[in-house]
């Protein structure tokens, strides 16, 4: 098997057509030369549109995949910093599901429009984006999905909480494709147990996964410019990355 | 964790920016990531005018001892200006 991995890639902000039809901004990482890809679609974290977001996008263009992250606070704070439009997202609120799906799907569709997609798409999701990675896999037609620490697609958020986040495993026999989930057994939220309970339902439902949880590590242990990153559980985790969407996403 | 925990408020106020001041009329209190503090939780503030955009904006990342030594604070000089508060009331 050739090595994917190239040093040529292309990476910049464009806009896409998300939920509904709405323009938002992305930042797209293509690698450059001859060859079919497979997609890869970045759902950010709770702190945004950033740089260590955009940083994870052209990693995956480097490692052979089309690689997209929408902005999924532009529609509240276009054109602002990334920690100015987290801010005004989690003030309003957050996120809600539907819209979030909405533009995963106007990710990938961006992704598979483009001439070198070989047909495949999956995601990825750190932190919140860990669940709406998994919502989307569940409401989606997609070919393998990653959750890297999701906290509540099990459990009920604490009481008084205004974010619109509610448990979906419910959802998990809709889920449409392979899952790989990624966690710490230091984390709370989701806890070792709650990790327990979604591989219970995967199970049940006859799905296709793979769950992993290192010890020593809480939550954000890939976050590489925050206290909580831990390089043993972060450089296995990539390995577990590369070696999943190599299976479901790469090749012609 | 990522905790969501999120309080917000309505404020009247001033809070000087980083294209100088400007008046604030909410507030969010959270405990969660900082963006920019060397801890894996603090409580942050923001004071916002969102009429005025998402940069309309003060942050605050602090260590949750010290958050609430501020809150004891606060709580302090209110008290202490009490009296002072009462007769422009009158």
């Amino acid at each position: 098997m050739t090595d994917p991995r190239t040093e040529a890639l292309q990476a910049e902000p464009v806009m896409i057509a998300g939920h509904g039809g709405d323009q938002i901004e992305a930042y797209l990482a293509q690698p450059l030369g001859d060859g079919l890809h497979g997609g890869v679609v970045v759902i950010h974290h709770m702190p945004g549109f950033d740089e260590g977001t955009k940083e994870i996008t052209r990693r995956f263009a480097a490692h052979g995949y089309l690689a997209i992250c929408p902005n999924l606070y532009w529609r509240e704070a276009p054109g602002a910093a990334s920690d100015d439009a987290a801010a005004t997202a989690r003030a309003n609120g957050g996120v809600p599901d539907e819209r979030l799906v909405g533009d995963v799907a106007g990710a990938a569709a961006a992704l598979k429009a483009l001439d070198s997609s070989n047909g495949r798409v999956g995601t990825i999701g750190y932190c919140s984006g860990g669940r709406q990675s998994f919502l989307a896999a569940c409401s989606l037609p997609l070919d393998a999905a990653v959750d890297c620490y999701g906290a509540f697609i099990v459990g009920i958020p604490p009481e008084g909480m205004p974010l619109r986040v509610g448990p979906i495993v419910h959802l998990t026999e809709q889920l449409s494709c392979p899952l790989l989930g990624l966690f710490g057994s230091e984390d709370q939220f989701p806890s070792p147990e709650q990790v327990g309970e979604l591989e219970q339902a995967l199970r049940h439902h006859g799905k296709t996964y793979e769950l992993h949880t290192f010890p020593g590590a809480g939550h954000a242990f890939f976050a590489a410019d925050r206290p909580a990153y831990r390089p043993d559980a972060a450089n296995e985790g990539w390995q577990r990355i590369w070696a999943f969407f190599g299976q479901h996403l790469a090749g012609t | 964790m990522c905790t969501y925990l999120t309080d917000t408020l309505a404020v009247r106020g001033s809070a000087k920016g980083a294209e100088g001041w400007f008046a604030v009329s909410d507030a969010s209190v959270y405990f969660d990531h900082p963006v920019h503090a060397a801890a894996e939780h603090t409580l942050n503030i923001d004071l916002r005018n969102p009429a005025a955009g998402p940069a309309a904006r003060v942050a605050v990342e602090l260590d949750p001892a010290a958050a609430r030594r501020l809150a004891e604070s606060i709580l302090k000089v209110l008290d202490s200006a009490a009296g002072t508060l009462a007769a422009a009331a009158r």
